[in-house]
C-alpha cells in the first residue's frame, strides 16, 4: 500500500490522500467477487488489480493531470481528499455502513512450526507481497519503462528533455500506484473488519510510512512499514498505550538526523 | 509612537467588539430560547439530534437513526406530539466529540429545535449533554451509561438504557456460582480505555475473584489501537479459562476471536461487552460458526418479550428486512429514548425542557420497548434489568438470554463455549 504511495509521490509529486479508500475498494472489490461470485480471494486479484489500475488511470486523467505549477503538490492534498470522499461516499451507499470481512478457509486456520502458530494468510500474503515487489522491482530495473520511470523519479525535467513522455509515465505509475492497492486492501480485509470509515486509520499510517522511508523511495517504504509493524507489536507487549507512540518517536528521532527520512534523497527537488 | 497607539486602538476595539460579538453569538440561543423553545401552532415539532453516521460508531449511528425514525413514524402516525407532527433533524457528528458539541449548538442556536435527543456512546455523550445544559435543554440518551457521564454534575441528561458499570454482574455472578468443578480458575481480561468498557471491569474482577477465578491477564489498550494481535496473543499466552473483552465494536471483537482462533485457543467463556450485540452486523463479520457460545451484556435483545418490543420489531423488519435476532439494540435504545420524551412532553403538556427535566426526575416510571425506565438522581436507570446474551448454534445462530439464572426467558447457558469454527 505504502509501495504504492511512494511510487506515486516520488514521480509525480503528489501526494495521494485518498490511497486509504482506494485500498478499502480493493478490499470491497475482492468482497463483491468472493460473496456473490465465490472467486476466491488471490486469484480474485487478477479481476481487481487491473481494475485498480484502470480507476487509478481514469483518476489521474481527469483530476491529477490536471494539476500543474508551484502549487501542485499542495493541491494535490486537496483534490486528492475530495476523491477519497467521493469514493467513501458512494461506498457507504453500495456496500452500507455495516463492517464486513474476507473470508476464506486460509483466513483463520493456521499451521504449527516450533510450538509457533502461522496463520495462512499471513504466510500467502508475505508470499503474495513478495511476488508482487519483484514484479514491480523487475519493472523498474530491467525495462526500458522502469528506466523511463527511474528517470522521472530522478529528474522530471531531464528526463523530458532525453525525450521520455514523462506524462505517459506520470499516468502509468499513479495507475501501478493504485492497482497495488487492490492487493493490500485483500489481505486488509481478512485481517480487519473494515468499512468506508476505517480508510482514514489507513491514510494517516501509509502517509507516515512514507515519510519515515523517505518520499519517494519505494525501498524505504518497505523499511519503514516493516518496522512500523515491528515496534508496535514489541512495545504493545508492555504497553497498548506506548506502542503506536513509540513509531511516532523513532520517526522524531530519524527526521532530526535526517530530514528526508531514511533512504530519501538529501536535497529539495525542483519541479 | 502616533503609529502605534493607533495600531494599539485598532486591536483593542477589534478585540472588544469580536468579544462582544461572540458572547451575542453564543448567547443568542440560550436567551433567546433558555430550554423553551415551542413550535408555533400548526408547525412540526423540530428535534435535534447529532448521529455517527461516519466515523468508529458508524454502525451504531446508523442503527440510532433507524431506532429514531421508527419512533417518529410511529408517533406521526398518531397525530405527532400535541398535534404537532415530529420532524428529526440529524446531523453527522463522524464520532468526534468536537464535532457533536458544535451539531447540537447549531441544532438549538440555527435550527431552534424544540427538544435534543441523545448521540451514540458515552464518550461523545458527556460532551454533548454539557453543551445542551448550557441552552437548558433536556437530553435523554440510550447509550451513554458510562458512570463519567453522570458524574459531570449535570441535572439534564437521562439514560433509559442500563448503568454500564452493572452490565457484567449477571454473567459474573454466574460463573462464580459454578459449582467448584466445572468453575474455571483463570480469567483474562483486555479492555480499551473507552468510558462505556472500561468501568465495567473492574466490578466484574471483584465478584470473580471472590470465587476465586484468578486474574491472568489484565491490559487496557487504547481506544484509537486497530492492532490487536499482540494483546490476543497475551492473552492466548496466559492460558486464561475465561476472556473479558472490553469491546465497544464487532471489529475488536472479531480481531481477538480471529487470533485466537489462528492460535488454536478456545477458552470456556468467551464476552464482550459490545459488538456481538450487533445482530447481524456481528454474523456478518465474525461468521456463524464462531459466533456460536459468544456472549455480550445488554439490556435488550430482538426476541424480548415485552409487546411494544415486539411490534416495534415487526415494523423493522417490515422496513428493513433480516430477523428478530438480527435487530441491533441500538434500535431499541433510540425508540425507548423517543417514548420517555414523548410521555415527559404529554405530561407536562409542552415543550418546555426545565417542566421536563423537572418531570424526568420526579419519580415517575415510564414503559418502555427495553422495559422499565426511572431515573434517580443523576440520570441513571437503575431499575433497568442487566441480562446476558449468548449466540447458539453454528448454522441457525439464534440469540438468546442466558442470565439472569431464573428468570423465565432465560435459556440454559452454553458452557463451556464450543471451539472455533466447529
Amino acid at each position: 500500500m505504502a509501495t504504492g504511495l511512494t511510487l506515486i509521490f516520488g514521480v509525480m509529486e503528489i501526494i495521494n490522500v485518498a490511497q486509504g479508500i482506494l485500498v478499502i475498494l480493493g478490499a470491497y472489490l475482492s468482497y463483491a467477487l468472493s460473496v456473490h461470485w465465490h472467486i476466491d480471494l488471490f486469484v480474485g486479484l487478477l479481476i481487481t488489480i487491473p481494475s485498480l489500475f484502470v480507476v487509478g488511470i481514469v483518476i489521474e486523467r481527469l483530476f491529477i493531470g490536471r494539476l500543474k505549477g508551484p502549487e501542485k503538490t499542495a493541491m494535490s492534498i486537496l483534490v486528492t481528499y475530495a476523491i477519497a470522499l467521493i469514493f467513501e461516499g458512494v461506498l457507504n451507499y453500495v456496500f452500507s455502513l455495516n463492517y464486513v470481512q474476507l473470508n476464506a478457509w486460509y483466513v483463520n486456520r493456521s499451521f504449527p512450526i516450533f510450538g509457533i502458530y502461522i496463520p495462512y494468510i499471513e504466510l500467502f500474503g508475505f508470499i503474495m507481497v513478495v511476488v508482487l515487489l519483484s514484479a514491480l522491482y523487475y519493472m523498474l530495473y530491467r525495462t526500458r519503462f522502469g528506466a523511463s520511470v527511474r528517470a522521472s523519479l530522478a529528474d522530471q525535467t531531464a528526463a523530458a528533455l532525453v525525450g521520455i513522455d514523462v506524462r505517459k509515465v506520470s499516468t502509468i505509475c499513479f495507475g501501478i500506484g493504485v492497482a497495488v492497492t487492490a492487493a493490500g486492501g485483500m489481505v486488509y480485509g481478512t485481517t480487519t473488519a473494515f468499512n468506508a470509515s476505517t480508510s482514514y486509520d489507513l491514510i494517516s499510517r501509509l502517509l507516515v510510512i512514507i515519510v519515515l522511508g523517505g518520499m519517494g523511495s519505494l525501498g524505504g517504504a518497505l523499511v519503514a512499514g516493516i518496522a512500523m509493524v515491528t515496534i508496535e507489536d514489541i512495545v504493545n507487549v508492555w504497553s497498548p498505550t506506548w506502542a503506536t507512540l513509540s513509531f511516532f518517536l523513532l520517526l522524531i528521532l530519524v527526521l532530526s538526523v535526517r530530514p528526508q527520512g531514511l533512504f530519501g534523497k538529501p536535497t529539495a527537488r525542483v519541479a | 509612537m502616533n503609529q502605534s497607539r493607533r495600531l494599539f486602538r485598532a486591536l483593542a476595539v477589534t478585540s472588544v467588539a469580536g468579544a462582544a460579538m461572540l458572547m451575542v453569538v453564543t448567547t443568542s440561543g440560550a436567551s433567546g430560547s433558555s430550554g423553551n423553545n415551542p413550535p408555533a401552532k400548526g408547525a412540526p415539532v423540530k428535534i435535534g439530534i447529532s448521529l455517527s453516521l461516519t466515523g468508529d460508531f458508524s454502525a451504531d449511528g446508523i442503527a440510532f437513526q433507524q431506532g429514531y425514525n421508527l419512533w417518529a413514524a410511529d408517533v406521526n402516525k398518531q397525530g405527532g406530539l400535541l398535534g404537532h407532527k415530529v420532524d428529526l433533524i440529524v446531523k453527522s457528528d463522524a464520532s468526534s466529540t468536537t464535532q457533536v458539541v458544535t451539531n447540537y449548538e447549531s441544532l438549538i442556536s440555527t435550527d431552534h429545535v424544540s427538544l435534543t435527543f441523545g448521540p451514540f456512546s458515552s464518550l461523545l455523550t458527556e460532551p454533548a449533554a454539557r453543551a445542551v445544559d448550557r441552552y437548558g435543554y433536556a437530553m435523554v440518551e440510550g447509550a451513554g451509561g458510562a458512570p463519567s457521564v453522570f458524574s459531570a454534575g449535570l441535572k439534564n441528561v437521562f439514560d433509559v438504557a442500563l448503568p454500564v458499570a452493572n452490565s457484567l454482574v449477571p454473567f459474573a455472578t454466574w460463573i462464580s456460582s459454578l459449582p467448584k468443578a466445572q468453575r474455571p480458575k483463570t480469567v483474562a481480561y483486555a479492555t480499551s480505555d473507552d468510558p462505556f468498557t472500561e468501568p465495567q471491569i473492574p466490578v466484574a474482577q471483584k465478584i470473580m475473584s471472590a470465587a476465586g477465578i484468578k486474574t491472568v491477564y489484565y491490559k487496557v489498550f487504547p481506544a484509537e489501537a486497530t492492532d490487536f494481535s499482540s494483546i490476543a496473543d497475551n492473552v492466548v499466552s496466559a492460558k486464561a479459562q475465561v476472556v473479558v473483552l472490553g469491546s465497544v465494536d464487532v471489529p475488536t471483537v472479531q480481531a481477538f476471536m480471529q487470533a485466537f482462533e489462528q492460535a488454536h485457543y478456545s477458552p470456556k467463556a468467551f464476552i464482550a461487552t459490545a459488538g456481538p450485540d450487533q445482530g447481524a452486523a456481528f454474523i456478518k463479520v465474525a461468521g456463524k460458526s464462531n459466533a456460536d457460545g459468544v456472549m455480550v451484556p445488554n439490556s435488550w435483545y430482538g426476541l424480548a418479550a415485552n409487546a411494544a418490543s415486539k411490534a416495534m420489531v415487526a415494523e423493522y423488519i417490515k422496513k428493513y428486512g433480516g430477523t428478530p435476532a438480527g435487530v441491533n439494540a441500538d434500535v431499541a435504545e433510540a425508540y425507548a429514548v423517543g417514548q420517555v420524551v414523548a410521555d415527559a412532553v404529554k405530561a407536562t403538556g409542552g415543550f418546555n425542557n426545565a417542566k421536563i427535566i423537572a418531570y424526568l426526575h420526579s419519580g415517575v416510571t415510564f414503559k418502555t420497548v427495553l422495559g422499565s425506565a426511572k431515573f434517580n438522581a443523576l440520570g441513571e436507570n437503575p431499575v433497568m434489568t442487566a441480562y446476558t446474551f449468548q449466540w447458539q448454534g453454528t448454522t441457525g445462530n439464534k440469540f438468546v438470554q442466558v442470565n439472569p439464572v431464573g428468570d423465565p426467558n432465560t435459556v440454559k447457558i452454553e458452557y463451556p463455549k464450543p471451539v472455533w469454527g466447529k
